[in-house]
């Protein structure tokens, strides 16, 4: 900028004390401004761009995004299959057994499971108030590869399908089958046997009613039934809370908490490899 | 007789919005009637008590009027633009701190994000945006054309009425009266009003142009001529919609992605013509007044206009990169945007170099400084958008926050920028004070609109290329690695940072907001003068040559030049 230059002129006109030079085109500016036309003719050969009658022009290299999509996915699929395969036709118990494939049907459940159960269960499905953590040892329906994949596919209290893990707990207070009196005995006998404090003069008395309304299902120790997917009682594992109110609620109301059935809209590979994850994550049987 | 007409439709306004609140099945509607009658019957009364008996028996409204140019309504202008200002960038900083702690939605549907995000965008873009392009135009076109308005009047009804169409836009977004199209969300009778509004602005405008006492419609005009007609072509088309019934909800007319289509022509050239064919048209009149040197070049500013004008409107399918839109569409979307590349940069370059020889100026003069670095962000952001409307770039960016980095670093950049210093231009003169009451809090609002831009921009340009990097990330056994829940969580700390740059450049409008307060009132800080020292002068630095040393005295100061 600094070597000499003829003045430039300006255009004559003035308006409010501004005038205008009669530069040039920065000619830098103008061929970037040529290369872009250029570029935009040579990508508009190359790829769909011009509307025609009888459909738009297809471009010299043929490339389409729903085509792109397609190849990318066939890719995909190709390269899964045989894993997939064999997941899918080996029998489930065996698959803890053949670490290749589990390894992968791990991994796609990992996947899986951050699309189709983080919303309930956790991103790292550790669960949340009414959602049991998958990551323990204490399992409502079974915690080996069958069970699992049971519960996946056909869900529970899943309204529609014949195989959905099925079992009600009374409402208690509400079908008016307890007294508040009885049900807060209850509580305290369930507290005590799950090793919390309790008040002593009311837990013998919710014991008596315990063996009378509960054990049939959570058993006379309280250590729960797989079978109607009734919960251990003695641990510290909650899947509504252990205090008193929540469990004042809970056998007041009931909760019956349901999860969908998968196989109306997983694949029966894509729920293996669920099954696989879940079993993977610390608990599995 | 036109001064009772005018009172008639006003008074045929008020029965209009009785009727509104008669028939309302829904609160947000007949809430909008009460608006509109209060707003109507004010206009009424007002006219009313301005009607004086004329000279022929008749009646007419009194002019207020002393020969110098319609100067009142810029000045109303100038005051809604920085109301409007930190009230949407208030809102701005509320749901970037909702984004970042969701209990801040307070758990009512009034303060959720998703009603209070309209809230902020029509804020920042059409009230802070608009009356700052409709002010500084009434401003430049009777400078420019050395003439006072076209209907003066009717400029006070383009003022009042745009003020009617804010309140009636932002309360019904509260509400959840909403058509769900970006930029374009109030219903279809807010619709209607604006308009009528925008209509006679353009009436004011080449009203003004056409009685010119200037042989040459200056280029600042071209520019905001064309974002009036532009935006009256935008608004009325991507509007198009039949009301279900009388009542706050339309249906559109367009369906499926042709609709999707129309929105984001719509959209993409409300970018186009209001935040850079509008603001380029005060940047050409603002820039070489503050600069005091001419204009660098005519012939630029030519090819660059109707280069621009041409090729934006073109531009709009690339916000439906891989989408239901066909690929063809798509491929033009993209490479007008890239053809539009060095036209948008033509506008950077009249300005930057307009500066030439003036260049001194940015380190004394905290208005020219704002100007350079809203040129700088103009740049910036009319690069990145032909990048990111690369069919590939957008696979990764598209969706993620860098949109939303970019979007800010024109709009905080180019756009806010702009106006402040438009805003600091035109309040002394406005208000007849010799200067604006603290030219330092002016360098403070740079600072603090810089260091929160910076701040902004960078946050978001990581976290969207992140967010993108991230959700397509797979694992060598060919699944997805991220939940998306995951990505949020690690967005969490530039979500942080980004709310720090937005509550910085908030206080800086907040400053100036004072600052133009105070020289409403006619106020001039004491301050030392904005300088970074002594003029240089090259005659007096030089070793000693004629003259014998001078004895030295005690206390002697230098010699002064003589």
């Amino acid at each position: 900028m600094s070597k000499d230059k003829k003045p430039v002129e300006t255009t004559g006109h003035e308006w409010d004390g501004i005038q205008e030079l009669n530069n040039p085109l920065p000619r830098w500016w103008l061929w970037v401004f040529a290369a872009c036309v250029v570029f935009a003719f040579g990508y508009a050969v190359l790829f769909p761009a011009i509307p025609l009658p009888g459909g738009n022009s297809k471009g010299t290299l043929g490339w389409s995004s729903r085509a792109k999509v397609e190849r990318e996915m066939a890719e995909l699929e190709a390269s899964r299959s045989a894993v997939l395969k064999g997941i899918e036709q080996m029998p489930l118990a065996d698959l803890p057994k053949n670490p290749a494939l589990m390894n992968a049907a791990i991994e796609g459940g990992r996947s899986a499971f951050k699309v189709h159960c983080v919303q309930c269960h956790g991103s790292g499905a550790a669960g949340g108030n009414g959602y049991p953590n998958l990551n323990d040892d204490d399992w409502l329906w079974g915690g080996d590869m069958d069970s699992i994949h049971t519960t996946l596919t056909h869900g529970i209290r899943h309204p529609g399908d014949d195989n959905t893990r099925m079992s009600q707990m009374p409402a208690f207070g509400k079908d008016q089958l307890l007294t508040k009196a009885e049900i807060d005995a209850v509580v305290e006998h369930v507290r005590k046997i799950s090793g919390q404090e309790s008040n002593a003069a009311l837990a013998p008395k919710g014991a008596g009613i315990f063996a009378q309304q509960c054990a049939s299902c959570h058993g006379d120790d309280g250590k729960g039934n797989r079978m109607f997917g009734a919960p251990n009682l003695t641990d510290a594992i909650w899947l509504y809370g252990g205090d008193r109110a929540s469990l004042h609620n809970t056998i007041f109301y009931a909760r019956n908490g349901v999860m969908p059935a998968w196989n109306e809209r997983l694949s029966e590979a894509t729920i293996r490899k669920l099954t696989a994850y879940v079993h993977s994550l610390g608990g599995g049987e | 007789m036109t001064a009772f007409l005018q009172s008639g439709i006003f008074l045929l306004f008020a029965l209009m919005s009785l009727f509104m609140i008669a028939t309302a099945t829904q609160a947000g509607f007949a809430v909008h009637g009460v608006i509109i009658l209060i707003a109507s019957l004010l206009a009424f009364v007002t006219t009313l008590g301005r009607l004086k008996p004329a000279t022929n028996g008749g009646w007419i409204l009194q002019d207020h009027s002393n020969g110098g140019y319609d100067d009142a309504v810029i000045k109303a202008g100038l005051i809604a633009t920085v109301f409007w200002g930190v009230v949407g960038m208030l809102v701005g900083v509320v749901i970037a701190a909702q984004l970042s702690f969701p209990v801040l939605n307070l758990g009512s549907e009034y303060t959720s994000f998703g009603r209070l995000r309209p809230l902020h965008t029509s804020g920042v873009i059409f009230a802070f945006g608009g009356n700052a392009l409709i002010m500084t135009s009434f401003w430049v076109v009777q400078r420019t054309c050395r003439t006072r308005l076209f209907a003066p009047d009717l400029a006070w009804f383009v003022f009042w009425g745009y003020q009617l169409f804010i309140v009636l836009a932002a309360t019904g977004y509260v509400m959840g009266i909403t058509q769900s199209r970006e930029y374009a969300e109030p219903e279809w009778y807010v619709d209607l009003w604006l308009t009528v509004v925008w209509v006679a602005y353009l009436a004011v405008f080449v009203g003004t142009i056409a009685k010119r006492r200037e042989p040459h419609i200056y280029v600042a005009n071209w520019f905001y001529l064309a974002f009036i007609i532009t935006i009256a072509m935008l608004h009325i088309v991507n509007n198009l919609a039949v009301p279900a019934g009388f009542g706050p909800k339309s249906y559109s007319l367009f369906s499926g992605v042709q609709d999707a289509l129309t929105q984001w022509w719509y959209g993409h050239n409300a970018v186009g013509f209001f935040l850079t064919a509008g603001f380029l048209g005060m940047m050409y009149y603002f820039v070489p007044k503050q600069a005091n040197r001419p204009v660098y070049s005519y012939r630029l500013s030519i090819v660059h206009f109707w280069s621009l004008i041409f090729l934006y409107i073109w531009a709009g399918p690339h916000h439906l990169h891989y989408t239901a839109l066909p690929d063809w569409a798509q491929t033009l979307g993209m490479v007008f945007s890239i053809m539009l590349w060095m036209p948008s940069w033509g506008g950077m370059i009249n300005g930057l170099m307009t500066l030439e020889g003036a260049w001194d100026k940015i380190r004394t003069d905290p208005i020219i400084r704002m100007y350079v670095a809203s040129l700088a962000f103009y740049g910036m952001s009319t690069f990145e958008g032909p990048l990111m409307s690369i069919r590939s770039v957008n696979g990764l960016s598209h969706y993620t926050d860098w949109t939303i980095g970019h979007v800010h670093s024109g709009a905080l950049g180019w756009v806010g920028m702009v106006s402040f210093a438009s805003i600091y231009f035109l309040a002394p003169r406005l208000f007849g004070a010799s200067r604006v009451y603290s030219l330092r809090m002016i360098n403070w609002h740079f600072w603090l609109a810089m260091a929160g831009i910076t701040l902004y921009t960078a946050s978001m340009w990581v976290a969207g290329i992140m967010q993108g990097l991230m959700w397509r990330e797979f694992n060598a056994e060919g699944y997805l690695v991220y939940a998306f829940a995951e990505v949020v969580a690690a967005m969490h700390p530039y979500y942080l940072i980004r709310l720090l740059g937005g509550v910085l450049y908030l206080l800086g409008a907040v400053m100036m907001a004072y600052n133009v307060w105070m020289t409403a009132r006619g106020r001039i800080r004491n301050e030392a003068p904005l300088d970074a020292g002594q003029p240089y002068n090259p005659d007096q630095d030089r070793p000693h040559q004629d003259k014998p040393l001078a004895p030295v005295s005690a206390g002697a100061q230098p010699a002064a030049a003589e």
